[in-house]
């Protein structure tokens, strides 16, 4: 299946979605309220069966926060990537954990690393972070450390 | 943390194993709930070496940032340099001559070799055998004195740069290389001889921590872990770098999902890996070893991705520009992380003295799965 034709395909289970070719693969906008009954479609359609979310994270972008999620197909070997953008006050996104048992880590890593919270996780705690920890997330731009940060 | 252990209203028993223990090899701190014997519950507490690279490559620029991944997975040094090299090479769009990509392939499986030796020497001693550990580390010093010679150092070796290879191969290289061939050869049935045919083994790993194929993709498992249950998931078959689309190599695949499958996966790559050498030691072009690029490199605005096959699975490289000289943001997914959210899955029910085999044949590089 070439590229056009993924997309066709893309098109008819996401219709509300924008999907247009990045950089390298297929890159495909979704709002935030509707990921995870996209999630289940693109994991269940016979067609496209995107069984494996090899790379998740997350995107500071200082207005706002974009999630962002590496999917592949261990059977037919497509790559896509799907996006969706954050309010940066209150980043909220339904978990995809019961779909991919991979995300239950990745999302706890972005949980504490960019404060995003994940509706219906099974156990959204800290992972990498020191119990207790407390103030702002790491990995978001307006993070500073006076003691431990070495800039350049 | 620590007050966590004791009992549960139920009865069972709580216990740590880790940060520092002798079976974790490196400061991974598990929360065990046990009934009498039988795991009910595994739950990892990481961060002990957690250096946040991530956020360190955004104040780094692209010809700095390469240096400190090596931290990362540090068995797979080279594959790690190789990747962010990759990456920035494909923001750039330059092309590295062939005689770069040579050496590149080279000296990853002469790392993947190096990193199998000391996985199964470490797995072994956790099963009780010490004498492995040293015929491991009879081989595996021959490859650190190769790597000593051309690239100047025998773990970090920050040899890949983006354009190629930092300097040309030490004018000893393929003779060393070639030796090392031949002392390999002459002892590898020792390792079948001591370990892989030893019943007592055979039932310490035989059944032990299965993992199905479909659990195994869930999971996001890759590297010899998924491949030990029958996924196929080498980077280097599936999709293609460099030159291994002209090598002749088998992706190794085993169907029986438990630690003997695993084990196995990891003695007959080895042997993969040489014949890839093989093919390639003779026949390395002349020519330059690295392409000529700007002193400042910035990449144009974008995100850019790249992979490789590390030792211990696919090891993905992300990175948003924003057209500047460092990245705006950069996220390494690493195969330890992922491979490690499957221990819960994989013990569930087994005995605690199991447990030691799972986590050695799972092979985690606790540096890796922080970051």
């Amino acid at each position: 299946m070439t590229n056009e034709e993924l997309k066709i395909k893309l098109a008819e289970i996401l219709p509300s979605a924008i999907i247009e070719d990045g950089n390298e693969w297929i890159e495909i906008a979704i709002e935030p309220g509707e990921w995870l009954q996209s999630a289940k479609q693109l994991r269940k359609k016979e067609a496209l069966q995107f069984n494996f979310l090899f790379c998740l994270t997350c995107i500071d972008w200082k207005t706002h926060l974009t999630m962002v999620y590496h999917l592949r197909s261990t059977i037919f070997h497509y790559n896509i990537v799907v996006k969706a953008k954050l309010d940066r006050d209150k980043p909220e996104i339904e978990s995809v954990s019961n779909i991919w048992r991979t995300a239950e880590f990745h999302e706890r890593e972005v949980f504490e690393m960019f404060g995003v919270n994940f509706l219906n996780h099974p156990d959204l705690r800290l992972l990498i972070l020191p119990d207790g920890w407390e103030g702002k997330n790491p990995l978001r731009k307006d993070f500073e450390d006076p003691i431990n940060m070495i800039r350049l | 943390m620590f007050e966590e252990v004791g009992t549960t209203p139920e009865g069972d028993m709580i216990i740590n194993v880790g940060p520092q223990h002798p079976a974790t090899h490196g400061v991974l701190h598990l929360v065990i709930t046990l009934n009498g014997e039988t795991i009910k519950k595994v739950e990892p507490h990481l961060g002990y070496i957690h250096r946040s690279i991530e956020k360190m490559c955004e104040s780094l620029s692209y010809r700095q940032f390469i240096y400190v991944t090596s931290r990362m997975d540090y068995l797979s040094a080279h594959m790690n340099n190789h990747a962010c090299a990759m990456c920035v090479e494909k923001g750039l769009q330059v092309e590295i001559p062939p005689r770069a990509q040579v050496i590149r392939v080279l000296m990853s499986e002469l790392t993947r070799i190096a990193s199998h030796e000391l996985w199964w020497g470490a797995m072994a001693m956790d099963l009780g055998a010490f004498t492995p550990f040293f015929h491991a580390f009879r081989e595996r010093e021959s490859i650190n004195d190769i790597m000593e010679e051309t690239c100047g150092a025998r773990l970090t070796m920050n040899y890949m740069v983006p354009g190629g290879v930092m300097h040309d191969l030490h004018p000893n290289f393929q003779q060393r290389v070639k030796a090392f061939m031949k002392l390999y050869k002459k002892k590898i049935h020792e390792y079948d001889e001591m370990v892989t045919g030893n019943i007592i083994f055979q039932n310490r790993m035989k059944n032990v921590g299965v993992l199905s194929a479909n659990d195994a993709i869930s999971y996001g498992c890759t590297g010899p872990t998924a491949r030990g249950s029958g996924v196929s998931s080498d980077i280097r078959k599936l999709y293609p770098y460099e030159i291994y689309n002209t090598l002749e190599f088998d992706e190794v695949l085993e169907t029986g999902g438990d630690s003997f499958a695993r084990y196995m996966v990891r003695i007959r790559e080895m042997q993969q890996s040489i014949r890839i050498i093989e093919q390639l030691i003779d026949n390395i072009p002349e020519g330059d070893f690295q392409t000529k690029t700007k002193a400042v490199l910035k990449l144009p605005k974008g995100e850019f991705y790249s992979r490789v096959e590390t030792a211990r699975g696919e090891l993905g490289v992300y990175i948003v520009s924003e057209g500047g000289t460092t990245p705006y943001r950069i996220k390494f997914r690493s195969p330890g992380f992922s491979n490690l959210s499957v221990l819960n899955h994989i013990s569930k029910g087994s005995k605690l003295g199991d447990l030691v085999a799972m986590m050695g044949t799972l092979d985690l590089v606790i540096p890796d799965i922080d970051r």
